[in-house]
């Protein structure tokens, strides 16, 4: 008895159906060729409203969710999705064609104008672009705005330099913008210092990518040497905002040398996730970037939001229309609650949290670097009877998400935590005994580990037959 | 704050526990003189009520709903089911993580399986992967994809793709060893020109990207078009931004197209004022290990049971790092799985129903429209549900402009994309109109003057 | 296989000499590290390498590794049977699961390769780091 529901194809039957709309009545013949026209499409679902309910049902209660429980994922910033915005976003008032005229939709022109306006008081940037669709777009958006503002002055470079404690899609944005990468290694202390830069720096250098605080958690402190030692050698400095949780009514990475940075509205304002997207990566850029900036662009003309396409310096269009709108509607509808009294509280909390956690787990997992950390901490597996992907597949048998593992890369078998600040300290105490009772288990009953979950609704799946042999639909009688 | 859970108390618990006096000392690390900049000038904190007050007014300023829209050129109103509205909206889909543990994620799976599956019967190709940003965005990766795959350079463009994907095809390849080039629309059935194509097309040729329904609504000779692309052994890469024609027109498979990439925002996303859309990507087997994007296979676990997981993973760049076949980390997934929400929901018949309905009445306004004596439909056969009209005196802003006083959005002027061309407006029809509707929009054209 | 006969690199190739002809897998070592592995994608037969050029690329489910040309020369066949078969390369790194062979440039270059002795010590270092 297979614990999912059976694929939506396998309970199909001739002749049922789900759709409210009606027979047609439309008076008139179709006006294109025959041949052109298809017939049905075969095997296609045929089931009832009741069980189109039923099966999506089923499938919810096999997903584990933030609505659910606790999502310590490094890196991740799986915050509370606040309920209300999801209503906001949903509304039929923001509903617009994204082609309607300009003064029949001022005020969704409205929403993104003032986002961008939080964007800016919290990041100290001289303008956004709201328009990348994710963290990764947004890299890949400034990575092509450093490119032209450096062709523009005559000297384009090949090289970008991304420190080994990076992301992967630093460097695969930073390629298709047609850079190539070098590798920058992280001092004993897990950051970048300007004398490890130096050897790098060489003319060819378009820009540093920096993650800061950086995937271990630590904040860069050389950050503002660097940006002078970048500035120096005719290069730029590019943030990737993905962890700008932690810095949050703290700093602006303006103030520091920034600059371009993108931000991760389903990280940092609080989007949900959705299983994966839709995100949302806006940009931001110092003033002398500021040309280079995609089309199209929302200003304010004489009292009206107006929606502009005319840049002679721009990188162009990088999406249809304007951006993830709705998912700006909820990042804005966020910053609205939170206003200027708790932007500050968010960053301190989460950085409590996360030493909390810290300071409570390093007496029972190596810690790799012993640096202070801010918004996340990052233990390594070594000295333990059995592999993070083990304790990772246990605390699923207890109801919890796992942390982020075997990321950052320079990190034996990391476990990258990151508890965020919507979580109580009691969910924190929870997620802490657990991880002390697991680490017991692994001592006195590692088999349990290796075998695990045990709890889910399924065990775990072997990813090797996957990736050999291929399944990625469903065949009339071949996926049994 | 209700989004933040730690009590005073509890803050001065950990703080304790940790060894701090101040919260302040967490961030030591930033230079002091930059730190703790000052907030005064933010908007302060909005209550629940509030915040909704706060929304309505903004949405008050919106007055687009009082009208009757004809709106199309790349995002759609159709008929989106509640069920679909309803389901899509818990938590459950909502609120999950990308599904890396695939042991407490096998409902977005397999619900992204099922959405893969319906979307490579709709377009008869092997393979679809999990979603892209969007359809200019899916295009641009065809386009990559399309380089990798043949090892060739040069890609043609046909020049009735949309003016968007356009744009975005050459953002993305603007530093890339990719030359790209532009065929001509034949004015005479809007369609690619096989003359101009075959002129073009060399041994240096990656692919032929050409759309259909193409922007000026009309559907291209898609075998013809893979058939010239084929003999150069370049690929035809069919772009799609009205993906219910799919439910409607013959599969590309049909025609030997190779890979079809485009917009699925009319599987059951709201307009949304341009996004969160949903882009896709179908293509045949031989494609599969360039594909960009995560893609979910079937496989089976420990006991042996069916279960679902990301496979194929090296291709991405968590894996490759700057090899990878796209930067792509976060997609669409939540649009993928109300896009295969709503293709279950309408079904078979619902499908078809709708895709059929959306061209007629298309054919019902171009039918009623040669009556008309101010305005010409350019293109009276071969469409699918989009019309080039050309307003015979005055611009097209101008003749919009007097509908709009009639309480009707009456199309997209091509002047926003194309500024020489003045006098042609693009209108879009779907199931959710009425024939009255339509009777409306004629009335008003024929008063026109 | 008598690895005796065999020849190996720092990167964990292995070269299998007749005339100016070389077969080229990886080591058992090798196969053990990448663990199970999905796909190989390997070179056109015909194609000109430098030795250290890359030359195939072995998957397995959570990493890629590149195979470097182990001398320089030109691909001739590549083993037909790991597109079905991906798993031959973990099952039999030293026959069934061979990439490729290739006819060799410069014969002066097979002196830098390392005998299985002095491979095998080779391996011992790196366990005792």
């Amino acid at each position: 008895m297979s614990p999912l529901p059976d694929l939506i194809f396998e309970i199909s039957r001739d002749g049922k159906t789900a759709h409210g709309l009606g027979a047609s009545h439309v008076q008139a013949e179709p006006a294109i060729d025959p041949g052109l026209r298809r017939a049905g499409i075969a095997d296609f679902p045929q089931v009832s409203e009741v069980e189109i309910v039923r099966h999506y049902m089923a499938l919810a209660r096999l997903n584990y969710s933030l609505d659910q429980g606790l999502y310590p994922l490094g890196s991740c910033t799986m915050k509370y999705n606040p309920k209300i915005n999801e209503k906001l976003a949903g509304s039929e008032d923001f509903q617009a064609h994204p082609y309607t005229p300009r003064e029949l939709v001022q005020g969704n022109l409205e929403i993104m104008a003032r986002l961008e306006e939080w964007l800016l008081a919290l990041t100290g940037m001289a303008g956004f672009t709201c328009a990348p669709a994710a963290g990764a777009h947004g890299e890949f958006t400034g990575m092509l705005v450093i490119r032209k503002y450096l062709q523009d002055k005559g000297d384009p470079r090949r090289v970008v330099l991304i420190p080994d404690s990076a992301h992967g899609t630093n460097p695969s944005s930073a390629h298709f913008a047609g850079y190539e990468i070098r590798e920058v290694p992280s001092n004993g202390e897990g950051i970048i210092d300007v004398d490890g830069l130096r050897p790098f720096l060489k003319d060819d250098v378009a820009a540093l990518m920096m993650t800061n605080p950086n995937t271990l958690g630590i904040f860069e402190k050389n950050i503002t040497a660097i940006a002078d030692a970048l500035h120096g050698n005719g290069s730029l400095l590019y943030m990737d905002g993905a962890n700008l949780n932690a810095l949050l009514g703290i700093v602006r990475p303006g103030d520091l040398g920034v600059d371009v940075m993108h931000i991760n509205l389903h990280k940092t304002f609080a989007t949900p996730h959705g299983g994966g997207g839709p995100g949302s990566g806006p940009v931001g850029v110092a003033a002398h970037l500021l040309p280079y900036l995609p089309v199209p662009r929302v200003v304010k003309q004489g009292g009206a939001y107006e929606i502009v396409y005319d840049a002679p310096h721009s990188i162009g269009r990088i999406k249809n229309f304007y951006g993830q709108f709705l998912v700006m509607v909820r990042a804005l509808a966020y910053l609205c609650s939170l206003g200027r009294e708790n932007v500050r509280r968010v960053a301190e909390d989460a950085v409590l949290n996360a030493n909390y956690i810290r300071k409570k787990l390093q007496d029972v997992l190596d810690l790799p670097y012993p640096t202070a950390t801010m918004h996340e901490v990052v233990f390594s597996d070594k000295n333990l009877p059995v592999k993070t992907l083990d304790i990772a597949k246990r605390l699923l048998d207890y109801g919890l998400h796992p942390f982020t593992i075997y990321f950052p890369l320079i990190v034996h078998g990391a476990m990258m935590i990151e508890p965020t600040e919507t979580e109580s300290k009691e969910t924190l105490d929870e997620f802490i005994a657990v991880m002390n009772k697991i680490l017991v288990e692994a001592r006195e009953q590692p088999e349990l580990l290796l075998q695990a979950p045990h709890q889910t609704p399924v065990r775990r799946l072997d990813e090797t037959l996957a990736a050999r042999q291929p399944v990625l639909k469903w065949r009339k009688g071949e996926n049994l | 704050m209700r989004f933040l859970p730690l009590t005073d108390a509890a803050r001065e618990e950990i703080k304790k526990a940790i060894g701090i006096k101040d919260s302040k000392e967490l961030f030591k690390s930033i230079p002091a003189d930059k730190s703790f900049f000052d907030l005064a000038a933010l908007p302060s904190a909005l209550s629940e009520p509030e915040l909704i007050a706060e929304f309505k007014a903004l949405g008050r300023k919106n007055s687009f709903q009082e009208y009757l829209s004809f709106l199309g050129a790349g995002a759609y109103a159709h008929f989106i089911p509640e069920v679909v509205a309803y389901l899509s909206a818990k938590g459950e889909f909502v609120t999950p993580y990308t599904p890396y543990q695939p042991e407490v994620s096998q409902g977005n799976l397999q619900a992204i399986f099922e959405y893969q599956t319906m979307m490579t019967m709709l377009t008869g190709l092997d393979v679809a992967n999990a979603s892209l940003y969007d359809g200019a965005t899916a295009v641009a990766e065809a386009v990559l994809l399309a380089v990798r795959k043949s090892g060739r350079q040069r890609v043609l463009l046909a020049d009735s793709l949309h003016p968007e994907t356009m744009a975005v095809v050459r953002t993305y390849t603007q530093n890339l060893p990719i030359e790209l080039a532009t065929v001509a629309v034949n004015e005479a059935d809007g369609r690619v020109d096989l003359a101009d194509l075959t002129s073009k097309l060399n041994d240096q040729t990656a692919a032929l990207v050409f759309q259909s329904p193409n922007f000026l609504g009309v559907v291209e000779d898609s075998a013809a078009l893979a058939q010239a692309a084929h003999q150069q052994r370049a690929y035809a890469v069919q772009a799609v931004t009205e993906a219910m024609s799919l439910a409607y027109l013959r599969p590309a498979a049909d025609f030997a197209v190779d890979v079809v990439a485009g917009e699925a925002q009319s599987f059951g996303l709201s307009l949304g004022f341009g996004g969160p859309y949903l882009g896709f990507m179908t293509a045949r087997e031989e494609f599969l290990r360039q594909m960009p994007g995560r893609i979910v296979g079937q496989t089976k676990d420990l006991d042996g049971k069916r279960g679902y997981v990301l496979t194929l993973s090296t291709r991405e760049q968590h894996i490759k790092r700057e090899k990878a076949t796209s930067n792509i980390c976060s997609n669409e997934a939540w649009c993928a799985l109300r896009a295969g929400m709503y293709l279950a929901t309408m079904g078979k018949d619902g499908l078809a129903l709708a895709a059929r309905d959306s061209h007629l009445h298309a054919a019902y306004f171009v039918a009623k429209a040669a009556k008309l004596k101010r305005v010409k439909v350019v293109y009276t056969k071969n469409f699918y549900n989009e019309v080039l009209l050309e307003i015979r005196k005055g611009t097209a802003e101008a003749f919009l402009a007097t509908l709009k006083k009639k309480k009707i959005l009456a199309g997209v002027p091509l002047s926003w994309f194309y500024p020489a061309v003045g006098n042609r407006v693009l209108l879009a029809f779907s199931e959710v109109q009425r024939c009255a509707d339509i009777d409306r929009l004629l009335l008003a054209m024929g008063e026109h003057s | 296989m008598e690895l005796e006969k065999l020849l190996f690199t720092k990167e964990h190739e292995w070269v299998r000499l007749e005339g100016d002809s070389a077969m080229v897998g990886i080591t058992d070592y090798a196969q053990h590290e990448l663990g199970d592995v999905v796909y190989v994608e390997l070179p056109a037969p015909g194609k000109e390498l430098k030795k250290g050029d890359p030359s195939a690329n072995i998957e397995s489910v959570k990493a890629v590794s590149d195979v470097f040309a182990p001398l320089s020369g030109t691909i001739g066949a590549v083993n037909p049977k790991l597109a079905a078969n991906p798993e031959l390369v973990n099952q039999e790194p030293y026959g069934d699961g061979f990439l490729f062979t290739m006819k060799i440039k410069q014969a002066d270059e097979v002196k830098e390769l390392l005998d299985h002795k002095k491979y095998e010590e080779y391996l011992r270092g790196i366990a005792g780091e």
